[in-house]
């Protein structure tokens, strides 16, 4: 077996460590050595966005990132989002807009949105649209994704 | 899916990344974006026993224009690119080129180094650099050379790079004054790699009639192609419809697709012959519009 590597990061605003194998995926050290488990694994192929998570700021995608790349740095999943408790204005969105069915994609659709609205506050609905095009819904088609993003760009003005 | 088990090495600069590929040998690969190798190892395509992650080598991230070129370092994100004021303003064909990758998660991690090490010819920046006439710096123990692009692509998932050497810089020679390009890319869906892609970059002269003309294409054979010949026919004559029809049906002649899920060859041929039309009307109208420098 490959050397263990001692990795630290600090995951929604908490310093961990742990050691992981090399190959262990980002989104398998999210949810199985840390437990948080809304972030999900969908099609495993970089293709369908559900482990999106933001990694220094920026969304990625934690089935295509090993663990031991996010070494030293800040990583904000679905469960960071709240404050205290409190929805953001895009959980709200999605929850007013009806922006999730199923649910499985919202954790991502909601971490991409959040980067989205970080970088452009004001995004028309083209750019909300590319914002969030590395995240695929077979549910709802996106109509009330754009429209949950659009409630929190709003609140959040 | 599980890749197989690796050892993970980290140097903290390129000289110490050349010396663990050299201690290493073909057993180690160089981890940059990942977006193309990881995804390879985690289907066990890829069972590199090294991973040298480059991603801590501050000095590789860069888009200047310095010396006569625009000089971007391997490490620059495809987000970076998709950004940049420099490359909105004065190269619009590389963000065509870097928005047309994947999606923004991916965008966020991949390398525009990456994406041209990688020898893939369904990678969409080869084809740009191709039409840009651009060079390749690589780094390696004898030290540093410089590749030109059309000798970059070897072979399928191989290029010229040694086994030692690291892809450091992409130097584009600056255009001179009334160039402009353009990248198309043909997809089944937002993300997708290209059916087809064409890169046009042309340079006109005063009397508006083409100085220089460099077509690139992606994933219509084993390597991404110049359709050379079509680059050729264009030079001292003017852009109007029919010449860049006949352009178009050249690039077509050095495509050599493959019948796959995304369209039989003889469509992606075709496609071919029409994205580059429609490259070459949108660089000719970018290179009229661009103010004299």
């Amino acid at each position: 077996m490959a050397k263990k590597i001692r990795i630290r990061i600090k995951i929604n605003g908490v310093d961990r460590d742990a050691e992981v194998e090399p190959r262990l995926l980002l989104v398998h050290f999210i949810r199985d050595i840390l437990g948080l488990t809304g972030t999900h694994v969908g099609c495993d192929t970089t293709n369908c966005g559900a482990c999106t998570v933001l990694l220094g700021g920026k969304p990625v995608k934690s089935c295509t990132v090993f663990a031991v790349q996010a070494d030293e740095q800040e990583i904000r999943t679905i469960e960071g989002v709240a404050n205290h408790g409190k929805l953001h204005p895009l959980q709200e969105g999605f929850k007013e807009e009806h922006g999730l069915q199923c649910g499985f994609c919202t954790p991502g659709m909601i971490m991409a949105a959040q980067a989205l609205l970080e970088r452009n506050p004001h995004p028309t609905e083209q750019e909300i649209r590319w914002g969030i095009s590395g995240n695929l819904c077979r549910c709802t088609g996106y109509q009330n994704i754009v429209k949950a993003v659009q409630y929190a760009a709003s609140k959040m003005a | 899916m599980i890749p197989q088990s690796f050892e993970y090495l980290r140097p903290e600069s390129v000289r110490e990344a050349i010396s663990l590929l050299q201690q290493h040998g073909d057993g180690a690969k160089i981890l940059s974006g990942g977006q193309s190798l990881i995804p390879m190892m985690k289907m066990r395509l890829a069972r590199p026993e090294y991973l040298i992650d480059i991603n801590r080598i501050p000095e590789l991230r860069y888009i200047k224009e310095e010396g006569g070129y625009l000089k971007i370092g391997g490490l620059t994100r495809e987000a970076d690119l998709e950004h940049s004021d420099l490359i909105r303003l004065r190269y619009p064909i590389i963000l065509d080129t870097a928005a047309a990758i994947a999606d923004p998660q991916v965008r966020n991690m991949a390398t525009i180094g990456g994406n041209l090490a990688h020898g893939d010819p369904a990678n969409d920046h080869p084809a740009t650099m191709l039409a840009l006439r651009a060079e390749i710096v690589a780094s390696g123990p004898g030290g540093e050379r410089l590749i030109p692009i059309k000798d970059f692509f070897v072979s399928l998932f191989a290029t010229a790079l040694q086994h030692d050497e690291i892809l450091l810089e992409i130097r584009v020679p600056i255009p001179p004054a009334r160039s402009g390009g353009a990248y198309f890319k043909l997809e089944r869906k937002v993300g997708d790699f290209a059916t087809v892609g064409v890169a046009a970059q042309v340079a006109l002269e005063e009397s508006r009639a083409c100085k220089e003309a460099g077509i690139g294409l992606t994933n219509v054979g084993p390597t991404p192609l110049e359709a050379e010949s079509a680059g050729d026919f264009l030079r001292g004559k003017s852009l109007d419809e029919a010449t860049i029809k006949q352009a178009a049906r050249m690039a077509a002649e050095h495509a050599r697709p493959s019948s796959d899920l995304r369209g039989p060859a003889s469509y992606k041929t075709s496609m071919v012959r029409e994205l580059t039309i429609r490259a070459l009307v949108h660089a000719h109208q970018r290179a009229s519009q661009q103010a004299p420098r």
